[in-house]
């Protein structure tokens, strides 16, 4: 299973949890997964988060495959100038 | 890779394509463009910073010599919130369309509250003054502090802050809260043989590009439009006016000019909207053209920053522990970039433990806007100014002390994801043999070192290659050439193609004949854009391959692709010459049509971008001056494809950044006006101020690039900084932690010292 | 009322109507449809609309147009010939001393004009006298070797 890191100020919507492991084949099966199990996290993540996955930020994910050694990082967004 | 790569064009320095036209005067910038019947616009901005707008009363001014429409809030519809999608993070589209003009309320001294346009710009200017606004005022929030006040006036009264771990009960200025951390924190500090603790804080400036905001507007009866304008992304301007307006994407077409300038700045809108509408409503083409005074009062200010830094380290220079809570300006609407400058604060370094919260203040000054590594330059000058002030006490070089902290590939970054290859180690070690830092300083003169750092970043492009009949080569791309980017492209289709690099011309064409092309911004467009036109070169060259396996009747795995042309595979039984690309071309018609490659992607594989700067100044005692007497920019650029542009990168960001530390700053009075809004009292470096800048250009080239480039526009502005400051805290034997480093402030300072 | 104006732009003889309070960087871009001088800032301060009038180095936005009545102005575009560019905007290019190049038109013509009243320029002296032409995009470090490489060659020497 993909090793989803919580962000800090978000642990108290996962149970106070630093990583979860969650089960998915791809970005979208991933947050279904995640969903299932943290509905507010999973909205909070995709309202305010950018999605990492092993080291890359994708700037509009849906059909990434996710592997099961897959590390998944939520981070803020990133402007550019 | 690049490293094992023989190039033949990349790494040289040619004439830039679009050259002749900018040293001659004929290229056409924003304000250049005029169409028949045009009229010209202006817009009546805000005499307050706060205000409740009571009434608009616009009948005089329509009725005026010359005018031919007047547009309030009243003419746009409601936009919805809504993220802004394409690389500028922390957008909203009902922010945006409340901050190109004002409903209800102003939220700074400029806010656009109406605009006219007439038959000349005298006429619409005399019309302005006919406008009556009745405004309430409300008192100005102008500072952190005063903003995060218990009983603060509240400048978006529906503002609940987001981020928190209980939702908030009730509205402030306070519009969202991130944190980040990982270990522990009491106990890295407890184990720390040395604690650097202090208060970091950067004024408001701007990006001061040369050229003011310009464009034309267009409508017609049929709602099609189309705007004229300078901007960093066309199809940007496309998607936020057409929300603005609430019409289809499609029926707006975006011609980008010459960009003079933006660095971040232009990357939203603020006029093309007005334009748009005051052309619908008059029938006619309008242009706007914004002063320099409008430009400093209503466009992109970078956000003030306070930064309260805790830094723990060993007897050895480890860091054991640090702590940062970073506040940022936001403007009048939510969205500083203070979130990407929680992920910078600390990311060249490996830290165990650390906490970081980062907070996005509403206060009463223009909405933010994108400059350079929004967010970073604030947060590292705090980072490397602690760092300084660490190696000075523990008796460590400064360069060594960074050396034993620095982040490495493999290394989790702070934010969380593992670094690939990465070039600080490499800018590091560079900056230690660099003659700059070995030689002796001159008397009173205070050297200083910084690390910058800036993730770079991907995003959407899309490039066509057209082969014409006589085998040059027409590449079609959509970002605004803002730094020589056509001299990139077409190094990269040269060498992808194997053609000369003189046969490739490169068009940056509209929002109808590019292909959706993200900004010019992030530092992307040789890593995005490059990728995609060398994948629409190869599209080129894996039809040349079929073609030549037609015309010599046999299979395409029996022929390749070697020195810009094809070739049958070696031991392959055909007689045949090679066929150029030239040659193909001129068979193009009877061998299935034009040649025309295409591509479009989402670009992945971004890499980081680590840069060493150092700095030579020297404070006059007597008044408190500070002249820059030596700089050196080093920085990891992947691959450099036209190295006299890379370097240009690093000089103008350094000295972009040594006006942020000297002398740049936004000055307001009690009530929010800002009192410096021209060139002559806003003081950007000029060209006495300076010595020459030297760069070292490092590579270690980002596997995510066919030709191993990684982005470098962004990272040069954010060492200077620091950099400056640190020099100028050893000659003034006072450690400096509050930018600008004038001459006031730094006279005060050795007063106190 | 609009005033009527007879002066030489370029040498060549041109006249145009103006208001009173139009400037010359208004009528040269406006009128004359000349549009290589820009507008940075409208005070004198960025030296993008840089000319001559009679041969003194002037803002054009803080001329009147109608004050060049029967006098002459030089602008960016009468610098190269049909033939060749300008050895400074040659070197310009060469060193990659532009990136957006809004400010180069103004920077041609002041170190046009430099380089024709000290033609062996010292490094100080290019940096003093391109202060009044502000460039946020280069560090000004290519500008001025541009512009000492331009002056060696206009001395006959290698650049």
């Amino acid at each position: 299973m993909a090793k989803v890191h919580v962000p800090f100020d978000l642990r108290h919507l996962a149970e106070g949890a630093a990583v979860l492991e969650v089960r998915g084949t791809c970005y979208r099966s991933l947050m279904a997964a995640l969903r299932d199990r943290y509905p507010v996290l999973e909205a909070a993540l995709v309202r305010d988060k950018a999605f990492v996955l092993d080291g890359e930020i994708l700037d509009s994910p849906l059909l990434e495959a996710v592997a099961p050694a897959s590390e998944i990082h939520f981070l803020p967004r990133i402007g550019g100038g | 890779m690049s490293e094992a790569m023989d190039f033949k064009v990349i790494g040289t320095r040619p004439i830039r394509p679009d050259g002749v036209d900018k040293v001659t005067g004929r290229a056409s910038f924003g304000a250049d463009f005029s169409l028949p019947g045009m009229l010209e616009g202006a817009v009546l901005r805000s005499p307050h910073a706060h205000a409740r707008i009571k009434s608009i009363k616009t009948d005089a001014a329509l009725a005026a010599s010359g005018v031919k429409a007047v547009v309030t809030g009243a003419d746009f519809p409601q936009v919805a919130a809504g993220a802004i999608e394409g690389g500028e993070g922390g957008g909203d589209f009902a922010d945006l369309a409340g901050n190109v003009i004002a409903r209800g309320k102003v939220r700074y001294h400029g806010h656009a509250v109406a605009a006219v346009a007439a038959q000349s710009r005298a006429q619409a200017l005399a019309a302005l003054a006919l406008i009556e606004v009745e405004y309430e005022t409300l008192p100005a929030v102008l500072s952190l502090d005063a903003a995060l006040a218990e009983s603060a006036p509240l400048i978006d009264e529906g503002l609940m802050t987001s981020g928190l771990a209980e939702p908030a009960t009730a509205p402030s200025n306070l519009a969202s809260v991130i944190e980040m951390g990982n270990g522990d924190l009491d106990a890295g500090f407890a184990d720390a043989a040395l604690i650097v603790e202090r208060r970091y804080q950067t004024p408001t400036v701007h990006q001061g590009y040369i050229e003011p905001h310009a464009c034309v507007g267009r409508w017609g009866q049929d709602d099609q439009a189309m705007l004229w304008c300078c901007t960093q992304g066309a199809f940007d301007v496309r998607s936020m006016t057409a929300k603005v307006l609430g019409q289809p994407v499609g029926s707006l077409k975006v011609i980008p000019s010459e960009i003079g300038g933006g660095f971040g700045g232009k990357t939203t809108v603020y006029l093309e909207p007005l334009a748009l509408l005051l052309s619908k409503k008059s029938g006619r083409p309008v242009r706007m053209v914004m002063t320099r005074e409008e430009v400093f009062r209503a466009t992109g200010p970078a956000s003030a920053a306070t930064i309260d830094l805790r830094m723990g380290f060993s007897q050895d220079g480890k860091i054991t522990a640090a702590e940062a809570t970073m506040a940022y300006e936001a403007g009048a609407f939510p969205g500083s970039p203070v979130g990407p400058g929680t992920m910078c604060v600390f990311a060249p370094y490996r830290i165990a433990n650390f906490r970081i919260k980062g907070m996005d203040v509403l206060v009463n000054k223009p909405k933010a806007a994108a400059y350079r590594a929004p967010g970073a330059p604030q947060a590292l000058f705090a980072t490397e100014s602690a760092m300084d002030e660490a190696a000075d006490k523990l008796g460590i070089d400064p360069i060594e002390l960074r050396l034993r902290n620095a982040v490495e590939e493999g290394d989790s970054a702070i934010y969380g994801p593992k670094f690939g290859p990465i070039g600080l180690r490499a800018c590091l070690e560079a900056a230690a043999a660099h003659p700059h830092y070995t030689k002796a300083k001159d008397a009173g003169v205070g050297r200083g070192v910084a690390v910058g750092f800036w993730f770079n970043v991907g995003l959407q492009s899309s490039a066509e290659v057209h082969i014409n009949e006589d085998g040059t080569v027409t590449v079609i791309e959509g970002n605004p050439d803002i730094g020589g980017s056509r001299a990139s492209m077409a190094l990269m289709a040269a060498e992808t193609l194997g053609v000369p690099y003189e046969s490739v011309r490169v068009v940056v064409a509209d929002t109808e004949t590019a292909g959706f092309t993200n900004v010019t911004g992030g530092s992307r467009v040789t890593f995005a854009t490059g990728m995609a036109v060398v994948e629409a070169s190869k599209d080129i060259i894996a039809q040349c391959c079929s073609r030549a396996a037609s015309l010599w009747s046999t299979d395409e795995d029996m022929v390749e692709w070697r020195d810009g042309a094809v070739h049958p595979r070696p031991g392959v039984n055909v007689e045949a010459k090679p066929l150029s690309l030239k040659d193909l071309a001129g068979k193009a018609g009877r061998t299935g049509g034009p040649l025309l490659g295409k591509a479009s992607l989402n670009a992945r594989g971004a890499g980081p971008g680590f840069s060493v700067n150092l700095c030579d100044a020297l404070v006059d005692q007597e008044t408190g001056q500070v002249q820059v007497k030596a700089f050196t920019a080093i920085q990891d650029a992947g691959k450099a494809i036209h190295p006299s542009y890379v370097e240009g990168q690093l000089q103008g960001g350094a000295v972009q950044g040594i006006g942020w530390a000297l002398n740049e700053e936004y000055v307001y009075s009690p009530e929010g006006v800002m009192e410096n809004a021209g060139f002559l009292d806003y003081r950007i470096p000029v060209a006495s101020d300076l010595p020459m800048i030297d760069t070292q250009i490092i590579e270690v080239p980002n596997p995510g690039h066919p030709y191993g480039v990684r982005g470098v526009g962004e990272t040069p502005i954010v060492a200077p900084l620091a950099a400056v400051a640190n020099a100028v805290s050893a000659s003034a034997g006072v450690r400096m932690t509050e930018l600008p480093l004038s001459p006031p402030r730094v006279l005060e300072a050795l007063d106190q010292a | 009322m609009k005033v009527h104006v007879q002066t030489e732009v370029n040498g060549e003889a041109v006249e145009f109507l103006c208001d009173p309070t139009a400037t010359l960087l208004d009528v040269l871009r406006d009128n004359l449809g000349l549009r290589g001088s820009k507008e940075g800032c409208g005070t004198g301060d960025c030296g993008a609309c840089s000319v001559e009038l009679d041969g003194a180095l002037a803002c054009s936005c803080l001329i009147l147009a109608a004050e060049t009545q029967g006098r002459s102005v030089a602008t960016i575009e009468g610098v190269a010939t049909p033939e060749a560019l300008h050895p400074l905007q040659s070197h310009l290019l060469k060193s990659a001393g532009l990136q957006c190049g809004v400010c180069t038109p103004g920077i041609v013509v002041a170190a046009k004009h430099l380089l024709e009243e000290d033609p062996n320029p010292t490094e100080e002296a290019v940096r003093y006298f391109l202060a009044g032409n502000l460039c946020r995009c280069t560090g000004y470090d290519k500008i001025i070797r541009a512009v000492l490489d331009a002056a060696a060659e206009m001395r006959g020497e290698a650049a």
